[in-house]
């Protein structure tokens, strides 16, 4: 965590696109993972390889482990077995590659920080023990939250945004983290349509500057639209790969079981897809 | 006049008052703050036992087996919370009771015992006596209070992204448990050296309330720390000097009362976060919901005859919608000073020009507002925001351009009247 702020500061300061050598090592590699909580499995043999930057939709039933699988890959929940890699090393090696957004539910939208405090926690990573974040960093805060616009609301407490202005703000705390790698948990739970079109154009962005981002996503019929990848997870992995691929009745069946009013969802969603290929 | 010995005890208290106002704040924000009551109860049993093996009341000794026992209270909540089923509260349940039961039963056994009688004077622990303070119990407080700061100074940051969002924290590389350690260590140090002063029993309440009440009147973590020290001071000294003018009074209950009035206070009187505030802005929004809906009242009632604009009576307004008498004349008379309205000679209300646009806009805002609601089901803001619908403007203009398409298909779009 000794880095400086310029070892990894693009040429200019808005691009996302950091660094842009093809990577020789598979963004991510998940190898046999198993999570158990009180004993009950919850991910089970999970074999999932990203091999370059792709932008990913990990789908399934409720219970089927999305959220955890995140989790795991980030080792904020222990791994019964198994194991991770990142540009083929651990991950206590490659933090500074990992941008992270969390689940809603997981914050205290009471506590007292601002918005601008919240993105600057972004740029804690490269700024490592004791120093504190300076101009450089505020500017580079404002301008992550100017990408997502809501930089207007710098000063405000976070409890006083709305749940898309919100999301917005974590997002661009993640992008102040100048990963190479997102991982977001449901970033478009609760949000109304204005915001969850501002935050997967991001994605889009993102991935365009060769980034990869991980969503947890929980709405069947925008998957097509959205995603290059999809992980169909049921506490296994059903399936993965791209999207028009592994999208299929079938895999979908597999994921879903009996599950009917979900698979009317599905059935919608695939129809979309048939429509607009 | 304050006399050295008062001076003493009013210096030791208020320091120890700012510790627990500063490490406080990040107790309770972390959630950490029933733990500092289980820490304090189990602290009992740890002060008996060092009284017991040295036979005599040495206070660095006593402080010291008061915080061995007290940290292994906080280790079996922990213990308990992650091999078991029991949940976090239970634990702390738990381990509060059966430790400071320990306490009572071997105060009460040393108490009995002729060779030490009273001396022990362990009863003071429970709920606290600052008289007896000594100068070199304020170098002690002074040097907890001051490794506190130090820490937090130091490793503000740090702390800060731990308490706001430990997860997050943790995937950047931030040792999370290594750092709540560190906060339970600052808990635990300010908890035990205020035993003596405040007593096991009360010692949580001089953690939590200077924070609770500082959290009221600020929303930056800096200032709620500042001000959660300078309300812990406060309430230290106050609490002294009223427990040292009634010499029965132990001192424990007197700075929680003391306490309680900055508490009460913030919570009626801070600006916006409290009671009387709330109250002045939900009435203040239930009265422009009011007049919104007298205006659109307004505009359905003309709507037909447009681009005809009548006088309408009060009575044909007051049966449109089924609303108090009142309130409508309330609001038609607020109306009417804002120039919206005007009174005709009989009594009747006639839209003004400037009027007429406002009312169009209230209506075309407020039906923009419920077709979105009806189409996207989630909505974010409040239930003011979506009865304004000021938050259309916000969206894309595409989107607000396609919603007024469907107004104007079903001929439910606004239009103004005779200008």
């Amino acid at each position: 965590m000794t880095a400086q702020v310029g070892d990894r500061a693009p040429a200019s300061e808005t691009d996302l696109s950091g660094d842009s050598s093809p990577p020789v090592q598979p963004v991510l590699d998940v190898h046999d993972v198993t999570v158990a909580y009180h004993r009950k499995p919850v991910l089970w043999d999970i074999d999932l390889t990203i091999p370059t930057p792709r932008l990913v939709g990990i789908v399934g039933p409720n219970g089927a482990g999305k959220s955890t699988l995140i989790k795991a890959i980030l080792g904020l929940v222990p791994i019964a077995s198994g194991g991770v890699r990142i540009f083929g090393e651990e991950l206590s090696r490659q933090r500074r590659l990992i941008g992270y957004v969390p689940q809603r539910e997981s914050i205290d939208w009471d506590f007292p920080v601002s918005v601008l405090d919240v993105v600057l926690m972004g740029t804690y990573g490269e700024l490592g023990w004791l120093r504190r974040p300076g101009r450089k960093q505020r500017a580079w805060a404002m301008q992550c939250l100017e990408k997502v616009g809501v930089a207007d609301l710098a000063r405000r407490q976070i409890g006083q945004l709305s749940g898309g202005q919100q999301q917005r703000v974590f997002l661009a705390r993640a992008l102040a983290q100048r990963a190479q790698i997102y991982f977001m948990d449901e970033p478009t739970a609760g949000v109304d349509a204005a915001t969850e079109q501002v935050v997967f154009d991001l994605l889009r962005e993102l991935r365009q500057a060769e980034k990869t981002v991980l969503v947890v996503h929980h709405d069947l019929r925008t998957v097509s639209r959205y995603f290059d990848d999809v992980v169909l997870l049921n506490m296994r992995l059903v399936a993965s790969g791209p999207v028009e691929q592994v999208f299929t009745p079938q895999n979908l069946q597999k994921a879903y079981g009996g599950r009917l009013a979900i698979l009317e969802d599905a059935g919608e969603a695939l129809r979309v897809q048939e429509r607009s290929a | 006049m304050i006399n050295y010995n008062t001076m003493i005890v009013l210096v030791g208290a208020s320091l120890l008052g700012a510790s627990s106002g500063l490490v406080g704040a990040f107790a309770v924000l972390r959630r950490r703050a029933l733990a500092g009551d289980a820490l304090a109860h189990a602290a009992l049993p740890g002060l008996c036992l060092a009284f017991l093996v040295l036979g005599e009341r040495n206070l660095s000794a006593m402080l010291f087996g008061a915080f061995l026992t007290g940290l292994l209270g906080i280790s079996v909540v922990s213990g308990l919370r992650h091999t078991t089923r029991i949940k976090e509260d239970a634990a702390i349940g738990i381990v509060l009771s059966v430790f400071y039961g320990a306490g009572i039963a071997l105060s009460s056994f040393i108490q009995k015992q002729t060779a030490f009688g009273s001396k022990a004077g362990l009863h003071t622990y429970i709920l606290g006596k600052t008289a007896g303070m000594i100068l070199a119990d304020v170098y002690l407080i002074g040097a907890a209070s001051l490794f506190c700061l130090l820490l937090i100074l130091v490793l503000y940051k740090e702390f800060k992204v731990v308490a706001f969002d430990s997860g997050f924290a943790s995937v950047q590389g931030w040792p999370s448990v290594l750092i709540d350690l560190l906060l339970m260590a600052m808990i635990a140090v300010t908890v035990v050296i205020g035993l003596p002063a405040v007593g096991v029993v009360m010692m949580a309440a001089l953690l939590i309330i200077p924070a609770a009440s500082a959290r009221f009147w600020t929303d930056r973590l800096g200032p709620m720390l500042g001000l959660s020290s300078l309300f812990g001071l406060t309430i230290g000294a106050v609490g002294t000097l009223m427990s040292a003018s009634f010499s029965r009074l132990p001192a424990g209950p007197v700075i929680v009362m003391a306490g309680t009035i900055v508490f009460l206070v913030s919570l009626l009187a801070a600006p916006r976060r409290g009671i009387v505030a709330r109250q002045l802005s939900a009435r203040r929004e239930r009265r422009q919901m009011a007049l919104r809906a007298t205006c659109r009242a307004l505009y359905e009632l003309l709507e037909a005859e447009l681009p005809q604009v009548r006088p309408l009576e009060f009575d044909e307004i007051l049966s449109h919608k089924s609303w108090q008498r009142q309130e409508l004349a309330a609001c038609l008379t607020q109306l009417e000073k804002e120039g919206v309205i005007s009174r005709t000679a009989i009594g009747a209300f006639l839209l003004t020009e400037q009027g007429q646009k406002q009312v169009v806009e209230t209506v075309r805002l407020r039906r923009l507002s419920e077709l979105y609601q009806h189409q996207y089901g989630s909505f974010e803001g409040t239930l003011d925001e979506l009865d304004a619908g000021t938050f259309i403007e916000e969206l894309p203009r595409e989107l607000v351009a396609t919603l007024e398409e469907e107004l104007k298909s079903s001929g439910r779009f606004p239009a103004a009247g005779a200008v």
